[in-house]
């Protein structure tokens, strides 16, 4: 039937075929050859991937403490990354979305900033103000004896700097889409601003910051350049999945295929789950 | 239907306050007196100047009256404290409130679409501004179920908005604001969110629990019907001016301009229907279409009035009334005539049949209207 039809549809071009066959056929060679390089190019590393994976010895790889360590590391920091981004990051949506000051633009660019800034830049940034010697840094250790570089804490720190205007543009998006006038309804009920943002606002842009915390943890789960050049590279202490994976290709390229699955899958699970809260949300 | 299981004792307590005839408006206390609202509210936005006085007493119902623009709104708002003011003042029963921040303030608002918070239950909405103001949990839902019952929505109690209907979710969004104890009521076009049909059971019961507020209520609306219906007081706004304000039968027999002799173009009476015939009050009846029974509305246009010299024999009319030119004024080529004696109303004639007329104050003239040109609708 197909060759008969295309056959068809190439006679009479004008009549011949449903539509939708037609446009397919139809589509110029200059635009579907580098279209299906294109596709090409982002789907074979990910089937390399699975085609060289030591499907045999993976129950031992991923078994292996080292493996465990980093894994459970990485799922903590992110996690952590994640609760610090939302304990700063949604006041600084609503700051952003809600409040008319002088200097909001400029204060909305430097927020975006870490998401375009390379992040072994972030890093050495960081380092620059909180390290030992940083602005910042050097009257936390004099003072308080605080030391946050190649600390676990660091690596929280440095995870949260990349991820957290993912979750701040997210959710600056998803409060000016909210309807202020609920707060307005709010506040004439007898709710002070906070009451209202928390009671009305939080509520109603819960999808949307839920969405903005699962982006946010996903970058922070894939951060290496911000946290090795900040926290540095210790097994147990700071050594996340994706540093673990740059280590063990140099000695066991096969544990890294295998950590490299772990973090596929974890990614294609937040894809998923993502897919669903954006269908629901919207 | 709620409204039926509603005792007829609140409807006979309204009766007396809205009487059709008197022309002068209440007045609220004088100044020194405190009651009530006494408010000049200016609010400038770009070229855009609201400048209003307004003052009100409380068991008023005052309705903001005027087209799409006249600042009626911004007026609304800025009696809540959501649209701070460049000047003026805004006391309610005696006390300043032109810089108390909206959370501050004994002001409750029914907004446009309700803005019913749609995440939380009929029960949650309603108890929302007694927990705000510091009742407990458990007091303030039990508050909140007592104004629902009251509003005929226990059953919906526990409803998110959504699964709400337009007039269920307009008497939450009453009773959200009652469960305050506000002492100025704001209700911002009421039913403007409502389809036709339920516009009347709505509008009827809305007149009942603003009959019963105990304080000043202030409604906007661009409805003249819905202004008429619902407040004892107009007050018509265009450009953000006041242009006139009284009573609706008077404004609707001396209208000041143009614009209100058509927006207020309406004869309004309440009485009590049996069939096609309404008894008004104090004394006529009025043949209508609709077959109602119990307390009702019934209105018809100036324009549906005609007058005769003789008593009319033999028209088409039911409705023939014997009444007084009081006085008349002209708008545009229309002129109004305000007629007093068996029926206080208004009449639209033009120029011409008013010459041949010879229409002047003072003498006897027998007013007609159609059965068909009326429209009563249940108070």
């Amino acid at each position: 039937m197909t060759p008969l039809g295309r056959a068809g549809a190439a006679d009479r071009p004008r009549t011949g075929g449903p539509r939708r066959r037609r446009v397919r056929g139809t589509a110029p060679l200059p635009l579907l050859l580098p279209a299906l390089i294109g596709l090409v190019f982002l789907v074979l590393p990910l089937l390399a991937l699975l085609l060289r994976a030591p499907w045999r010895s993976m129950p031992d790889l991923l078994t292996s403490s080292e493996v465990w360590q980093a894994l459970r590391l990485s799922l903590v920091c992110a996690t952590a990354a994640t609760a610090v981004s939302l304990v700063i990051g949604v006041p600084l949506a609503w700051l952003l979305a809600r409040v008319e000051f002088p200097g909001r633009g400029l204060v909305r660019a430097l927020v975006t900033l870490p998401l375009v800034l390379p992040p072994v830049v972030g890093g050495v940034a960081l380092l620059m103000a909180l390290g030992r010697n940083g602005v910042v840094g050097r009257w936390l250790d004099s003072w308080f004896g605080i030391t946050l570089p190649f600390t676990t804490t660091g690596v929280v720190l440095a995870e949260a700097f990349v991820a957290m205007p993912f979750l701040v543009i997210s959710v600056e998006g998803t409060l000016r889409a909210a309807d202020p006038r609920y707060e307005e309804a709010a506040t004439t009920l007898g709710a002070s601003r906070f009451t209202a943002f928390r009671r009305v606002t939080l509520p109603l842009v819960a999808p949307g910051i839920a969405a903005g915390a699962v982006l946010a943890w996903a970058r922070a789960l894939g951060e290496f350049g911000a946290t090795i050049t900040f926290a540095g590279n210790f097994p147990g202490r700071t050594q996340t999945m994706p540093l673990a994976v740059y280590l063990a290709l140099q000695n066991d390229p096969q544990a890294a295929v295998a950590l490299s699955l772990v973090l596929l899958a974890v990614s294609i699970a937040v894809l998923a789950g993502l897919r669903d809260r954006w269908m629901t949300a919207s | 239907m709620t409204d039926d299981r509603r005792t007829t004792d609140d409807r006979r307590a309204t009766d007396d306050r809205r009487t059709t005839g008197t022309d002068t408006p209440r007045r609220p206390g004088g100044p020194g007196s405190g009651a009530g609202l006494d408010a000049r509210l200016v609010v400038e936005r770009g070229s855009f100047r609201l400048d209003v006085a307004l003052t009100a007493a409380p068991g008023d119902v005052v309705a903001l009256l005027g087209p799409n623009g006249a600042g009626k709104t911004t007026a609304l708002r800025a009696l809540a404290g959501l649209v701070p003011l460049s000047g003026g003042h805004l006391r309610l029963d005696g006390a300043e409130l032109d810089r108390t921040p909206p959370e501050s303030r004994p002001v409750g608002v029914v907004f446009q679409d309700y803005l019913l918070f749609p995440h939380l239950s009929a029960l949650d909405n309603v108890a929302f501004g007694p927990r705000c103001r510091g009742v407990r949990k458990a007091e303030a839902r039990a508050q909140a179920a007592v104004w629902l019952d009251r509003m005929g929505l226990a059953e919906h109690a526990a409803a998110k908005p959504r699964r709400l209907s337009g007039g269920q979710a307009q008497r939450v969004a009453l009773a959200r604001a009652l469960a305050t104890h506000p002492r100025l009521l704001l209700l911002d076009e009421p039913l403007a969110a409502l389809d036709a049909r339920t516009r009347l059971d709505v509008r009827a019961q809305l007149r009942r629990h603003l009959a019963d507020f105990e304080a000043v209520a202030l409604l906007v609306t661009h409805d003249p019907l819905d202004a008429m219906v619902l407040a004892d007081r107009l007050v018509v706004m265009e450009n953000g001016r006041v242009v006139q304000e009284g009573t609706p039968s008077h404004i609707a027999r001396h209208p000041r301009t143009d614009y209100i002799a058509q927006l207020v173009g309406l004869n309004l009476y309440r009485g009590r229907a049996e069939g096609h015939t309404v008894r008004l009050e104090d004394g006529p009846e009025i043949t209508t279409t609709e077959d109602l029974t119990g307390p009702v509305f019934v209105a018809f246009p100036p324009g549906a009035v005609t007058l005769h010299r003789q008593r009319p024999g033999g028209s088409s009319a039911r409705n023939v009334w014997r009444c007084e030119v009081a006085g008349l004024e002209t708008h545009g080529d229309q002129i109004r005539a305000d007629l007093t004696g068996e029926l206080p109303l208004a009449a639209d004639l033009t120029t011409v049949a008013a010459a041949e007329l010879d229409l002047r104050p003072g003498p006897t003239v027998w007013a007609t209207v159609k059965a068909a040109q009326t429209h009563a609708s249940r108070a």
